[in-house]
């Protein structure tokens, strides 16, 4: 294994009170797999992630890259792996080339090996005619291109993507996602996370769904849809929200359904039949004021759904 | 998804990294950065001692038909000198740590990227107050010239103990390195401001910069505060190395000073850049 979370928990003290940002997460990812940390805001992603690269202190727990405990040996640990934080940090004061070189450098290579991985680099990630810029002078699917360059350049084991495509435009993440599954080709270890299913069932071997700082699910996204979003989900939205219980107990009753839910805005159909029952569901919520229907068919969204009862991203 | 068992095995070679090469090119870094604006660099470090010794040493003993101000033009110089070397160092190391750390840390996070080095985090932090310090000593040393063909009247340079020189030299660097570092794992970037209005200046003009720090017996409890501020023994310890002809405190009332400040300084910069950087 090279990342072996054991127990995970961290807790942050604030004025308002403690915050369990993880509660208890146990994760194992093999060599050579892509794997996906999947959930929403606040979900405790990036505090797993900053736990992992030594940027933050576990509670309780352990966590060991390559064996390497992050906690007891942190300067060792990093040898063996990549980061790209949620945040841009390249160095603003150098240039996209020099950003790659110095930090080849820094991992101890000598100035002629640190050259030729730079200018190799570069040109892996297309990046070869901005060696001279400034990182502000890049694009942000650029930029982050960079930072993906330059988190390898040391050759680690792992790399650690937090939310690789926030903020990037739909081209730019899919170059991005392209650099990202061309590090398989050299063996390269990569945890993400994220909150776009399609990115997750794109790029990931195995998923695990994270809410409230637990793991509730962990699977190939395949795997998962089928144990968890077998169910297609109907969002129905109602003007009349004081009959809804009641339509709530007839849409229950009609076969198909599998269970039903009040959303606060209307009702949610959880439904393993969809022959025939849209028909019955649009005229029995015509009563109660139908203004929105959304159809989801089984993806990592319903599957979300399922397990927590809310939607990925608010 | 492909098999996970079918991938090949990465065979390229990892360098080897030790902490030390690490801090090594954390230090050919950070020459990269100032060779690239060395000019400014010099600019911003020439430009006060130079109009200060202008002023006083040159501009007024002219006007004041040579009698000059308080100790007499020609010694004024002297007693200058060691001050505005101290003052050069302090903000240099200032302008090479504060500044650049108090961006890092709160508008870009880029110091990020040094933190991931294979090395513990407190070293990065010392890298910063070491590679300051030898900014400061280039600093120091740029005030000299200066000293030298401005004032109207010659100042009485000389060295009587080089190791005390050499000494003094590099602990003020250090100090004032990790003064720079306290400054800016403290303090937020909006702030930096105020911080120049109620810390630096202060302590610059109670620094003993412009006088002798024995002259402040006049007034007493000044001269007793005043020993808690670290530019007092940069001051007169380059006074006690350079201008040994005016009084100055004695040579391990200054060492003792400087040890001391850098200690208090380095754990204080150290710890807050610590917590500001794990969470
Ligand atoms: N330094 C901190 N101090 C206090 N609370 C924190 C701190 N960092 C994170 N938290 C809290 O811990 C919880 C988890 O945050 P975390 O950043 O790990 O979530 P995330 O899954 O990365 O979310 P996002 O998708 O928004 O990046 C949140 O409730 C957050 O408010
Ligand atoms: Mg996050």
């Amino acid at each position: 294994m090279i990342v072996e979370v054991a127990s995970l928990h961290k807790t942050y003290q604030t004025k308002t009170g403690a915050v369990a940002a993880v509660a208890g997460i146990d994760l194992e990812v093999p060599a050579g797999e892509i794997f996906g940390l999947l959930g929403p805001n606040g979900a405790g992603k990036t505090t797993t992630i900053s736990i992992c690269t030594t940027r933050a202190l576990p509670t309780s727990g352990s966590v060991r890259i390559a064996g390497v405990d992050v906690v007891r040996e942190p300067a060792r640990a990093r040898v063996h792996m990549g980061v790209v934080p949620q945040y841009n940090t390249l160095d603003r004061s150098l240039t996209v080339f020099e950003n790659v070189y110095f930090h080849c450098r820094y991992f101890g290579m000598n100035g002629a090996a640190a050259r030729a991985r730079s200018e190799a680099l570069l040109q892996q990630f297309h990046l070869q005619e901005r060696g001279k810029a400034l990182p502000t002078q890049l694009s942000g699917g650029m930029q982050q291109r960079v930072q993906i360059a330059r988190a390898i350049a040391h050759h680690p084991e792992v790399l650690f993507l937090d939310e690789p495509s926030a903020g990037l435009d739909p081209q730019s993440r899919i170059a991005m996602w392209e650099a990202v599954t061309s590090l398989r080709k050299e063996g390269i270890t990569v945890v993400l996370t994220t909150h776009y299913m399609e990115e997750a069932d794109a790029l990931c071997d195995r998923v695990a769904v994270v809410d409230q700082g637990r793991v509730l699910a962990l699977d190939t996204p395949a795997a998962l849809k089928q144990q968890h979003g077998v169910y297609t989900v109907l969002e129905l939205k109602l003007r009349d929200q004081v009959s809804a219980p009641a339509l709530l107990r007839e849409i229950a009753a009609l076969s198909g359904v599998a269970r039903a839910e009040l959303t606060g805005e209307g009702i949610r159909v959880f439904a393993d039949q969809l022959d025939g029952l849209l028909p019955l569901v649009v005229a029995a919520a015509r009563a109660a004021g139908l203004r929105d229907l959304r159809v989801q068919e089984p993806s990592l969204e319903t599957v979300f759904l399922q397990l927590t009862g809310r939607e990925l991203r608010d | 998804m492909t098999d996970a068992t079918a991938r090949p095995v990465r065979s390229s070679p990892r360098p080897t990294g030790t902490p030390l090469r690490a801090f090594g090119a954390l230090m050919l870094r950070d020459t990269r950065v100032l060779s690239r604006e060395l000019l400014p660099f010099i600019v911003r470090v020439i430009m006060q001692p130079l109009l200060f010794l202008f002023v006083f040493t040159y501009l007024f003993p002219r006007m004041g038909g040579g009698n000059g101000m308080m100790m007499g033009g020609g010694s004024f110089a002297t007693v200058l000198l060691p001050g505005l070397m101290a003052v050069a160092i302090m903000f240099t190391g200032i302008a090479a740590v504060a500044l650049p750390l108090s961006t890092e840390f709160g508008v870009t996070r880029e110091i990020d990227d040094r933190v991931m080095c294979p090395l513990p985090v407190y070293a990065v932090a010392l890298e910063k107050i070491c590679f300051s310090a030898l900014q400061c000593i280039f600093a120091a040393l740029l005030v000299l010239p200066l000293a030298y063909y401005i004032p109207s009247t010659p100042v009485l340079l000389h060295v009587s103990s080089w190791p005390v020189f050499v000494a003094v030299m590099i602990l003020a660097s250090l100090v004032s390195g990790a003064l720079g570092l306290t400054i800016g794992a403290s303090v937020q970037p909006r702030q930096i401001g105020l911080v120049f209005s109620i810390v630096v200046i202060p302590i610059t003009f109670l620094g003993c910069v412009y006088y002798p720090w024995a002259l402040l017996s006049h007034v007493r409890w000044l001269q007793i505060v005043v020993l808690a501020n670290p530019i007092v023994y940069m001051s007169e310890g380059l006074r006690t190395a350079l201008t040994p002809g005016m009084p100055h405190m004695p040579v391990l009332a200054v060492l003792a000073g400087l040890v001391g400040s850098l200690a208090v300084l380095g754990t204080i910069g150290v710890r807050n850049f610590l917590r500001r950087v794990i969470s």
